[in-house]
């Protein structure tokens, strides 16, 4: 059994409420920080434990920290990201909704660090009830003294509000997230400035992910030297995945990062195989953004070694043959899956959370979804391939924020790897709507031609 | 119907501002917005956002750019219950094109379209952050997860059952 640090408790009883986590040893960490520590040995700690932000970019907690501006005179805020809308991403939420006190103990540890007086939780619309069971958790630690003036007697008052989206994946950018909690259109702001000097109203704000914020907690109590015994090289700690699709055992579980991608999938303790005694033929690892990878490059990378569930192992071999961690979304397809169909999903997700701003991202979301629903449909021509690949790669790399990117990466994966399956739906129209390709092709894929960029 | 707040509902808007610096209350558009359309039938009329305008003092051209940019604003009447079942990727592998086809069925309607009675609306979303216990659909400010046809049997007679 690894080692649990955010999850351990999730399963008391009554442990949502105060009483029962505190009991169990909560609030220590606020203890331990307003009382012993300076908000520079909290930032310290952070980067001494490696911690990586959990939103997606993997980006090291302690250093962004490091970089908040300090004008004097001027409030400073941390907001949490909890808009948590990336497809095959739901850890957020199974923290906030089961252990809602450890994400705000989080909080009051981390504002104190970045002095932040004002801090808040965007989250997304549609998590409605999360809402209340964060506000309960809130008011709970404002009226056992956890929260408001003077907090321990250390001179540092502290409020935390809840900040409901209403519908927009794009306000999980930070940017875009701080323009809507301003309350405007999520359209992601160009940087540099970065919201670490200019964030919302103006003023010196962070943005991190709920994981990484509640990951503080155990970083404070056991110190930073200690999280970053756990797990390998520079994918120190735990990481909370969701894993769904076709597997026996959908879920949130948390890992620590030393595990293989084989492990994960197979193994009882997590995801318990694949379902109905089906064969494993692809699986996007981190989230709807990154690459999908066929099978067999999935649980060994091209040199042949046994994957593992960290940031480096999944992204060895760079798009030519890895994938990312991205957000932890673990999503499985069996033999039965179409790649040309998921591909499509893909695409009118993007297509539908644009926000816009610029053509590359705006337009050539919209043509993929057209080309690829012409595909599917029966109705693609060989040369649509290759406009789609075209398309891709003009978007990436050619827009204000990385949604751009995170639209023409699904789409270049599919095809680097799968291309054989759009080229069956395209020169089988008719037998492509009665049934799928199968893994027919794929017993060994990395061995395949595939054009790489 | 009558655009107005409840002295309660005042009250919460109030404290809703009070969260934001001296001036900012235009940050509350947000929260705002989605009471006014619970409050005002479900849906955000012209009449509804300019009501939000004058109480965030914004112009009411910045409080329809917003609403028109989220996708939980309902900007046309929709129906007493609102199925909105994901149909992205990881739902898709599990069968949520099969629910969407069956509930078509079941009421008689298609995708973006209201029931004669005005009971139901269906409408398919974007992934919700529910991927793992797909399919499933949003049903006001819950979630409905491992959907069925008899599941999704059961909703529909209990949202009948609650009408009546
Ligand atoms: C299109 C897009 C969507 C994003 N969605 C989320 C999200 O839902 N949650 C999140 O924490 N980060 C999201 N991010 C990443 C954030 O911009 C930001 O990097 C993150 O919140 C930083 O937190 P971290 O350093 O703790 O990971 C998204 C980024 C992009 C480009
Ligand atoms: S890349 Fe897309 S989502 Fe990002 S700013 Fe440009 S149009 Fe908007
Ligand atoms: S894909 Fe349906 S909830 Fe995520």
């Amino acid at each position: 059994m690894a080692k649990k640090l955010l999850l351990a408790n999730a399963h008391v009883p009554g442990i949502r409420g105060y009483e029962v986590y505190r009991r169990e040893g909560g609030y220590r960490s606020v203890e331990k920080a307003l009382k012993t520590m300076t908000p520079e040995a909290i930032v310290e700690e952070v980067k001494k434990s490696g911690l990586r932000g959990r939103g997606g970019a993997g980006f090291p907690a302690g250093l962004k920290w490091s970089f908040i501006a300090k004008p004097e005179g001027v409030p400073r805020h941390l907001v949490c990201n909890a808009d948590e809308s990336e497809p095959g991403t739901f850890k957020d939420r199974y923290l906030m909704e089961f252990l809602p006190h450890l994400l705000v103990e989080g909080l009051i540890v981390s504002s104190f660090a970045l002095g932040s007086n004002t801090t808040y939780i965007y989250i997304r619309g549609e998590y409605a009830w999360i809402v209340d069971i964060l506000e309960t958790a809130i008011t709970e630690a404002k009226a056992n003294g956890w929260l408001g003036k003077n907090i321990l007697g250390s001179g540092f008052d502290c409020e935390i509000y809840v900040q409901r989206g209403a519908g927009a994946y794009i306000c999980g950018e930070e940017t875009a997230l701080i323009e809507s909690l301003e309350g405007k259109r999520g359209n992601p702001r160009i940087k540099p400035p970065f919201p670490a000097v200019k964030g919302l109203w103006g003023r010196p704000t962070v943005v991190n992910n709920v994981e990484t914020l509640a990951a503080v907690v155990p970083i404070i109590n056991d110190g930073g030297e200690s999280y970053a015994q756990i797990g390998i090289g520079k994918s120190t700690g735990t990481k909370l995945l969701s894993a769904c699709g076709n597997i026996n055992k959908p879920g949130v579980y948390e890992i620590d990062m030393t595990i293989s991608v084989e492990e994960f999938i197979y193994s009882d303790e997590y995801c318990g195989g694949i379902a109905n005694g089906k064969r494993l033929k692809a699986c996007i690892p981190g989230g709807s953004s990154v690459p999908i990878l066929p099978a067999n490059l999935l649980l060994k990378t091209a040199k042949g070694e046994p994957r593992l569930m960290n940031y480096e192992s999944l992204a060895d071999g760079g798009f030519a043959t890895g994938s990312m961690m991205g957000s932890g979304g673990f999503e499985v397809l069996d033999e039965d899956q179409c790649i040309v169909r998921h591909t499509l999903s893909l695409a009118r997700f993007y297509h539908h959370e644009s926000c816009g701003q610029c053509s590359p991202c705006r337009e050539g979301t919209g043509w993929m979804k057209k080309i690829l629903h012409n595909i599917e449909y029966g109705k693609g021509k060989m040369s649509d391939i290759d406009l789609l690949w075209d398309i891709q790669r003009k978007i990436e790399g050619n827009t204000i924020c990385p949604l751009g990117d995170a639209a023409a990466w699904p789409v270049a994966a599919a095809i680097r790897h799968f291309r054989d399956e759009f080229e069956w739906h395209v020169l089988n129209p008719e037998e492509s709507q009665q049934r799928n390709f199968g893994l027919a092709h794929y017993a060994d894929p990395s061995a395949m031609h595939v054009p790489v960029s | 119907m009558n655009i107005q707040f409840s002295a309660e509902e005042l009250n919460k808007v109030n404290e809703i501002i009070a969260r934001y610096p001296e001036g900012k209350q235009r940050s509350a558009v947000i929260p705002v917005l989605h009471m006014a359309q619970d409050a005002f039938g479900g849906w955000l009329s012209a009449a509804s956002m300019d009501y939000v305008a004058s109480l965030l003092q914004m112009e009411p051209i910045e409080v329809y750019e917003v609403a028109t940019f989220y996708s939980m604003y309902n900007l046309q009447p929709v129906g007493k219950y609102m199925f909105e079942v994901c149909q992205t990727g990881p739902c898709m592998v599990k069968g949520s094109d099969g629910i969407i086809d069956y509930i078509r069925e079941k009421l008689g309607i298609g995708v973006g379209e209201t029931t004669a009675d005005g009971l139901f609306t269906l409408k398919t979303v974007e992934c919700l952050g529910a991927c793992g216990y797909a399919p499933m659909m949003q049903l006001g400010k819950t979630y409905r997860e491992h959907l069925t046809k008899e599941r999704v049997d059961e909703i529909i007679a209990a949202c009948r059952a609650k009408a009546n």
